[in-house]
């Protein structure tokens, strides 16, 4: 591994050792006398937090308490502590932010799954209010892992602080293309539309129509119909009387398609009907009752008791509809 | 009819061996990531289950929970981490409660001076100027404010509860709000809604909340909760196990569990469970991983107390129990103790926690009735959904911080 610390090991030098730090003295960890949660630490552990403990009791912010905190940090990245000394002394220093992004960059590189390290870059961008290595650097970390938690907020973070907007529908298509089941980028397409354009009635258009495409490729894809409710969200009239979408589903359904996701989508229609009122009420309830019936026991047995918890719930609401509340009867 | 009776114990049973081959990720020619790396992960759970049966028809008493070899790992990391466990030195408090937690759910009685010895070591984590770092001299974070609170009320002597100067966690707490009604993980630190989860859990068990602490808080949260239904760690990301749990039990900790869309929750939620595996997935097409058999299985009984208070009340927990216990019970356990997030990973005390809490969501169905997957010694002792801390430390720790004041609740002229 290109971790320099660990391989140099054997040249590596104890604070405790170094002429310079001649006047600290360590502070030892205020464990107490019983062992609990004990980690047996390297002597280069030890040493480093040692020193470590000293320069943030007695606030030293200088360069050589600068570099203790490079090692600390290398040590264990995820100590929050260490951190925010770091940029207590990079703030009271003065230093070239430039290289400490540089830095973050390797850093983040090395450990692309902690909370500390994507913090301290966003607080570097912030100071030095430029925003441009940011989408080059996330787009980095999401080839290896495209659906990478900290990078796409980081991402979505910085496109939203500093507008950089334009390009990243484009970036999103080209992510779904690559892997139409990646749902961050599904929800990134959403966060865009969202920030942007707004799901005004043309973009909801075109965007159903997207999805719909992308839900012909792979109909168990459960990205794609999340984002299609997503867009649905949006349309005043429901779920339920969007013609394209009603239209699609029920040709789906008609072809023998039995995908989990379209049979809920269907359950959901049934159900708005029911609550909407109107329309053939004996037919949407029959309709609604036969596909949680074929959901529970033979399409998504795995959540039966969501369907029949549905069935009911929709049949409930149908009755309340009808009768005005009929006196309750336990069966 | 209702089953009103508590303690009925019902035993699962296992799922059809020949009826999951239908349950197989289908990848309809679309061979992506996503698709092999699951299929990939169905594949190992497959030849789990399959070696599972042969030994099944020998020994009636499976699937068996792996009690002495849990306690014993527990016991041990407990005491000694080796150095490997050096990236977990920043949250020592939370290996306190991961082990605390775990040990209690496994119905393990601690000695008073081990009790005495955790009081002393989470005191020396305690800031001067107000909660909790994750070991001795580290700065206060929200995360492990909440670990070092929670191992403190499941210690539960009158010293654990001396031991945190509430004065100073309000502070704390004041300190790390933001503007717009959020929370941030240390003074300087990043902003989610663990955070927000975070301080209401420990405002709320040690009796320091205000209304003006907390306000514009689940405003806050509720612009977490995604398109998808689940919640996100930050407004405009993608809804997440984890998230939606702090989501969710936040808005129940601020009574506002009614400001959120509950049906898209439920809908986003129950189809996280992985049809095959039984266990959980976090998000979206990504893998299953014991850890959210309780981020997303804790939160069933949470949605069902929202259902009920909107006269939908389901009758039973709106999850396959079975299926998630047989996942936890069958591809999660280590031999040797332990538990992990999915086969061929190794151990470690965070999933062992949260795959061990998950597995007790799953065996305590509402109204007190059990479903238990193997032999009846498999149960474990339930746990507060909100807290994940058992119950009986929470009424404890209310009916001791509710006799003292609330800080900063005295009139003030300024
Ligand atoms: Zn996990």
């Amino acid at each position: 591994m290109g971790d320099s610390s660990s391989d140099d090991e054997n040249a590596w030098v104890f604070y405790k050792d170094r002429p310079e730090w001649k006047d600290v003295d360590p502070v030892p960890q205020d464990d107490g006398n019983a062992d609990i949660a004990a980690i047996r630490y390297t002597a280069k552990f030890k040493d480093v937090y040692d020193y470590f403990r000293a320069v943030l009791t007695k606030q030293e912010k200088s360069e050589r308490a600068l570099q203790l905190t490079k090692d600390a940090a290398e040590l264990n990245p995820a100590n929050y502590t260490v951190w925010q000394f770091r940029r207590d002394i990079l703030k009271a220093l003065n230093k070239d932010l430039y290289e400490e992004l540089e830095y973050s960059q390797h850093i983040i590189d090395e450990h692309p799954k902690n909370y500390q390290v994507w913090h301290h870059r966003r607080v570097l961008v912030e100071w030095l209010k430029d925003a441009s290595k940011e989408l080059h650097l996330t787009e980095l970390i999401l080839n290896d892992d495209a659906k990478n938690y900290h990078a796409w907020q980081h991402r979505q973070w910085a496109i939203k602080t500093f507008n950089l907007f334009e390009n990243e529908l484009a970036y999103v298509d080209q992510l779904i293309q690559d892997d139409i089941r990646n749902n961050s980028a599904w929800n990134q397409r959403y966060f865009v539309i969202n920030n942007t354009s707004g799901f005004t009635c043309e973009v909801l258009k075109s965007e159903i129509k997207y999805t719909l495409e992308k839900i012909k490729i792979a109909k168990e894809n459960e990205s794609a119909w999340n984002y299609l409710r997503g867009l649905l969200l949006h349309d005043k009239e429901g779920l339920s009387k969007n013609e394209t979408v009603t239209n699609y589903c029920e040709e789906l359904y008609s072809s023998g398609n039995r995908s989990p996701f379209l049979l809920a989508f269907l359950v959901d229609m049934c159900d708005e009907q029911v609550s909407q009122g109107g329309g053939d009420m004996r037919y949407t309830l029959e309709r609604a009752e036969e596909l949680c019936n074929s959901l529970a026991n033979q399409y998504d047995k795995i959540r039966t008791k969501y369907w029949q918890y549905m069935a009911e719930k929709i049949k409930n609401k149908a009755e309340g509809k009808s009768e005005p509340s009929p006196p309750s009867d336990d069966s | 009819m209702r089953k009103q009776n508590a303690n009925i114990s019902m035993a699962a049973t296992l799922r059809k061996f020949e009826d999951l081959k239908n349950e197989k990720f289908n990848e309809e020619d679309q061979i992506t990531v996503t698709s092999e790396e699951q299929i990939q992960v169905e594949r190992s759970v497959q030849e789990i289950f399959r070696s599972f049966r042969l030994r099944c028809d020998i020994d009636s008493n499976l699937p068996k929970l792996l009690r002495w070899e849990h306690i014993q790992a527990l016991k041990h990391w407990l005491t000694f981490l080796p150095p490997g466990y050096k990236s977990l030195d920043a949250s020592r408090t939370w290996i306190c409660y991961w082990i605390l937690h775990s040990l209690s759910l496994l119905e393990v009685k601690l000695s008073d001076d081990l009790k005495d010895s955790l009081v002393d070591f989470l005191k020396r984590c305690q800031c001067s100027d107000g909660g909790f770092g994750g070991g001795p001299g580290q700065m206060a974070h929200t995360a492990t404010t909440y670990a070092a609170v929670c191992a403190l009320c499941i210690i539960g002597t009158q010293k654990a509860y001396d031991a945190i100067n509430r004065d100073k966690l309000q502070q704390f707490l004041c300190d790390v709000k933001t503007e717009d009604g959020a929370f941030c993980m240390h003074r300087g630190g990043e902003i989610d809604i663990r955070g927000v989860y975070c301080a209401l859990a420990v405002a709320t068990l040690t009796n320091i909340s205000t209304e003006k602490l907390f306000e514009g808080t689940a405003e806050w949260v509720i612009s977490c909760q995604t398109y998808e239904g689940g919640f996100s760690g930050c407004p405009g990301l993608e809804a997440h196990g984890g998230y939606a749990f702090c989501g969710l039990a936040s808005l129940l900790l601020l009574n506002k569990g009614h400001l959120c869309d509950v049906d898209a929750l439920l809908r986003w939620i129950v189809n996280k469970q992985m049809k095959f595996e039984g266990g959980f997935q976090g998000r979206t097409n990504k893998l299953v991983d014991g850890c959210y058999s309780f981020w997303q299985g804790g939160a069933f009984p949470l949605i069902h107390s929202l259902l009920a208070q909107e006269n939908k009340e389901p009758k039973w927990l709106l999850f396959d129990q079975g299926a998630l216990q047989e996942y936890i019970l069958i591809c999660c356990q280590y031999p040797a103790g332990g538990l992990l997030d999915k086969p061929g990973r190794p151990r470690d005390i965070y999933h062992t926690c949260y795959a061990l809490s998950g597995l007790s969501i799953a065996q305590h169905s509402i109204d007190g009735e059990k479903l238990i997957l193997g032999s009846p010694e498999n149960k474990l002792a339930k746990t507060h959904p909100i807290y994940n801390i058992g119950p009986d430390y929470v009424l404890r720790a209310g009916s001791y911080y509710s006799k003292l004041d609330i800080p900063g609740n005295e009139p003030s002229f300024l």
